[in-house]
């Protein structure tokens, strides 16, 4: 429960501080932290437009995202904490609950009939594809240490307090910020900027979304990153009580924040075929934690 | 002889162009482009005369700084042999007579329309009912962009072809900005509102196309351009090129998603553009030139306080430059993206930055000087990889020459000259040509006036007419999603190339 209320506030401000990280970064005041979460405020007041050319999927698919986010959301646990739902093997749920919302997502882009949305789904949907294993392999090999399979169980146990396994997670650390800056669609994979619909992965998608059910893809959008930034937090906060693990969870995620930030300043985004090739260097990252794992537990002989 | 010879900015007699038979004329002009890279056509553009046409062809030559006019009477019945098919730098020339008298070609490659005008000959072509290419396949998918634009850039329409992410070919259909530009120009009867259409014909280009309008005009009535006139306008032309090129790295940043860049360059172009405010008023050089007058003054007070701005601009659009081209990301989108090969940008005939990105040397300032050119000696910029980092360099090296051109005239005002000028009309049965290197490329205005003195025809060649072209081949090949930077790196007109 305290895992879900934490991501909640988290989720508030994090694409702010991003936004105002940008601002600052290029000379300007920028608007408050909390404008991302007043805009979407400002669009859950609005009704919805659909185009002719759409089904019912169309109509039903933010919903869907907004709530396989919110359901990814209840398995998370915080430190010793669970999360609401706790079970074992629950982390190929939330890997698999993200990707039912992302798949709704897809379909609902390519039943508009843009020309211009269905490129973004086949882009969305060639990059999860290669994300997936980055994922499962981090995973798994937390699992492996551990011996455990829920995400309370590993996070809780991975604290044994040996240094290998903090270098781990700051290898692990590395991945899942990436992989929640692809899911999410920011630099350096894509612009959340750009004005170009050519170049658009994840704007392009929901380009004729409107109202109430932009306002859900936005908030879902937030969310994730603060899910994907609690991920980390537990990697670190395992063996800590809870008045210093609370104030370090929103330190850690305001630091992802700028970092991301940041990096989203002062560099240009990649070509988009050279994404692909990115994003699957990730599993040969997740692989070194993998033979770390396999280290530790001394099965190299 | 069969064609006269002149120079730039030069107005002769009508009857001194001489009317050839159309084979000569098509066996005169070809030969005169063939194999011969210091020679390109500049006009070719069509009269309407009583039931007939009259075709009119300005080939320039680099090397001897001359332009050669020949001309040729037509109907619209006779078939005739199309230049296109031997030379492509005719092709948009040829389908815009088409478009506008209905002349027949035998073997011309692609009659597309060019911008569907009002008083076009076949009123049957609509832009409604425009057939684009297309593909019949299964694996390639065609997506189309346009012509009304997401963003602030003008109406166009694109049609892309591609497998998958990359782009197989790209149709370009303009026209969406039509206004009759041409026609207006004989319409309006007083020099104010023509210098004022002038300066709409490409709002980004303001100093530029109103330069060539004046010179036009002050060949026609003999005026005798005083130095400082000269002055006022090399430096508003130099000003306006750094302005806008420093505006399109930004918007390059901007399309690679590179923030720094974006935002710094567009801060240095602010101070560029307030600075033509302080001195003529408007932030886009609206209003500042104007035939046979000296409308702003160029006094010293305003040079010092240009030195002061172009102090402090320089170091940050140097240290900027440095930035961006260490920085491997932005490196990697540039490099080797949107390529036109030496080949394609000859035979298509691109001028100015389109041209010099892959080592064709076409700058009507060394090559046809006006103003104050011939003293300053200019060494066109020239790159050879014809890439968006060939044009993105190009721009950066165009502003420290201009820059340093600006400091050089700076230590040198001429004294104003406050005679007035009494204003005398146009010499009548005329033909005259103006070439102005505007920051985009080469500008061509060509003028005929009638018995009266009276401007009987009007035609203008901005450089984005010559230039599309090269953007469709650009592309070819490459992702879809370059196809933003590589249009931003040529930074082409829609209203230039509309008229």
């Amino acid at each position: 429960m305290l895992g879900f209320l934490l991501i909640l506030i988290a989720s508030a401000f994090f694409t702010g501080i991003i936004i105002r990280t940008k601002s600052i970064a290029s000379g300007r005041k920028g608007p408050g932290i909390f404008q991302p979460i007043k805009d979407v405020v400002r669009l859950f007041r609005k009704g919805v437009v659909y185009s002719q050319t759409t089904s019912f999927i169309f109509q039903i698919a933010p919903t869907i995202y907004f709530s396989s986010v919110v359901m990814a959301m209840f398995v998370v646990p915080f430190g010793p904490s669970k999360g609401i739902v706790s079970f074992d093997g629950d982390f190929i749920f939330f890997a698999y609950i993200l990707a039912l919302g992302k798949f709704f997502n897809i379909i609902s882009a390519m039943d508009t009939g843009s020309s211009f949305e269905g490129m973004g789904a086949s882009r969305e949907a060639l990059y999860s594809l290669f994300v997936e294993p980055a994922f499962f392999i981090l995973m798994g090999s937390l699992a492996l240490i551990t011996g455990h399979t829920s995400f309370q169980g590993m996070f809780a146990s991975l604290h044994i307090g040996s240094y290998l396994s903090y270098a781990l997670a700051l290898i692990g650390t590395f991945v899942l910020m990436m992989i929640a800056m692809i899911e999410n669609s920011r630099m350096p994979i894509d612009d959340p900027k750009t004005h170009l619909e050519l170049t658009m992965v994840h704007e392009v998608m929901i380009l004729d979304n409107s109202g109430f059910d932009l306002g859900l893809i936005l908030s879902a959008g937030y969310i994730k990153f603060a899910v994907y930034g609690a991920l980390v937090v537990n990697l670190f906060i395992g063996i800590f009580p809870l008045q210093y693990s609370i104030p370090m969870f929103f330190i850690i995620q305001a630091v992802l924040a700028i970092g991301v930030g940041l990096i989203e300043s002062f560099m240009a985004r990649f070509r988009m075929g050279h994404n692909a090739q990115f994003i699957f260097a990730l599993t040969s990252v997740s692989l070194l934690i993998f033979f770390g794992a396999l280290l530790i537990l001394g099965k190299f002989a | 002889m069969n064609y006269v010879t002149i120079i730039n900015n030069q107005s002769i007699s009508l009857n001194d162009i001489p009317e050839i038979q159309y084979f000569e004329f098509f066996e005169l002009n070809l030969g005169l482009v063939q194999d011969a890279v210091q020679r390109h056509c500049v006009n070719y553009f069509g009269f309407p005369f009583d039931k007939r046409v009259k075709l009119f062809c300005c080939i320039a030559d680099d090397s001897t700084h001359q332009i050669y006019v020949s001309s040729t009477i037509v109907t619209a019945q006779e078939s005739l042999l199309s230049f296109s098919a031997k030379n492509f730098g005719f092709e948009k020339f040829e389908r815009e007579i088409h478009e506008n008298y209905g002349l027949k070609y035998k073997d011309h490659p692609w009659l597309k329309p060019v911008r569907y005008p009002k008083n076009r000959f076949d009123q049957s072509k609509t832009m409604a009912n425009y057939p684009f290419f297309s593909i019949d396949s299964e694996e390639l998918h065609e997506v189309a962009v346009g012509p009304i634009h997401a963003g602030i850039i003008e109406p166009g329409h694109f049609r892309f072809i591609c497998n998958g992410e990359q782009i197989l070919h790209l149709e370009i259909q303009l026209g969406y900005q039509h206004r009759g530009i041409e026609q207006q120009f004989l319409n309006k009867q007083k020099l104010l509102q023509r210098a004022t259409l002038a300066e709409s014909i490409a709002g980004d280009t303001v100093v530029g196309h109103t330069t060539a309008f004046s010179h036009i005009w002050e060949s026609l009535v003999d005026f005798n351009l005083t130095r400082d006139i000269a002055y006022s306008r090399t430096i508003a032309l130099e000003l306006e090129r750094i302005a806008i090129h420093t505006g399109d790295l930004s918007a390059v940043c901007t399309d690679i998603a590179y923030q720094l860049g974006s935002s710094v360059f567009g801060r240095l172009r602010t101070p560029i553009v307030n600075f033509m405010q302080e001195w003529g008023g408007n932030r886009l050089s609206k209003g500042l030139i104007r035939p046979e007058r000296n409308q702003f003054p160029f006094t010293p007070e305003l040079a010092a306080r240009l030195t002061e701005i172009l102090n402090i601009y320089e170091p940050d659009f140097l240290e900027m430059n440095e930035q961006m081209f260490n920085l491997p990301s932005v490196l990697s989108r540039f490099e080797r993206t949107g390529v036109v090969s030496h080949e394609d940008v000859l035979s298509i005939g691109t001028v100015g930055m389109a041209a010099r990105m892959s080592g064709l040397k076409r700058d009507i300032r060394q090559s046809h000087p006006y103003l104050l050119y011939s003293e300053i000696d200019h060494k066109p910029i020239v790159k050879n990889h014809g890439d968006v980092y060939s044009r993105v360099q190009i721009r950066k090296e165009e502003v420290k020459q201009s820059m340093k051109y600006i400091r050089t005239m700076l230590n040198n005002i001429p004294h104003i000259n406050e005679n007035s000028i009494d204003l005398k009309t146009p010499k009548p049965n005329s033909f005259a040509i103006s070439l102005v290197e505007g920051w985009r490329g080469e500008i061509c205005h060509c003028a005929i006036t009638d018995e009266k003195g009276k401007l009987s025809h009007y035609k203008i060649k901005d450089p984005s007419f010559h230039n599309w072209l090269a953007l469709a081949i650009a592309v070819r090949n490459n992702e879809i999603s370059d196809f933003p930077i590589c249009n931003k790196s040529f930074n082409l007109s829609y209203a230039g190339h509309d008229l």
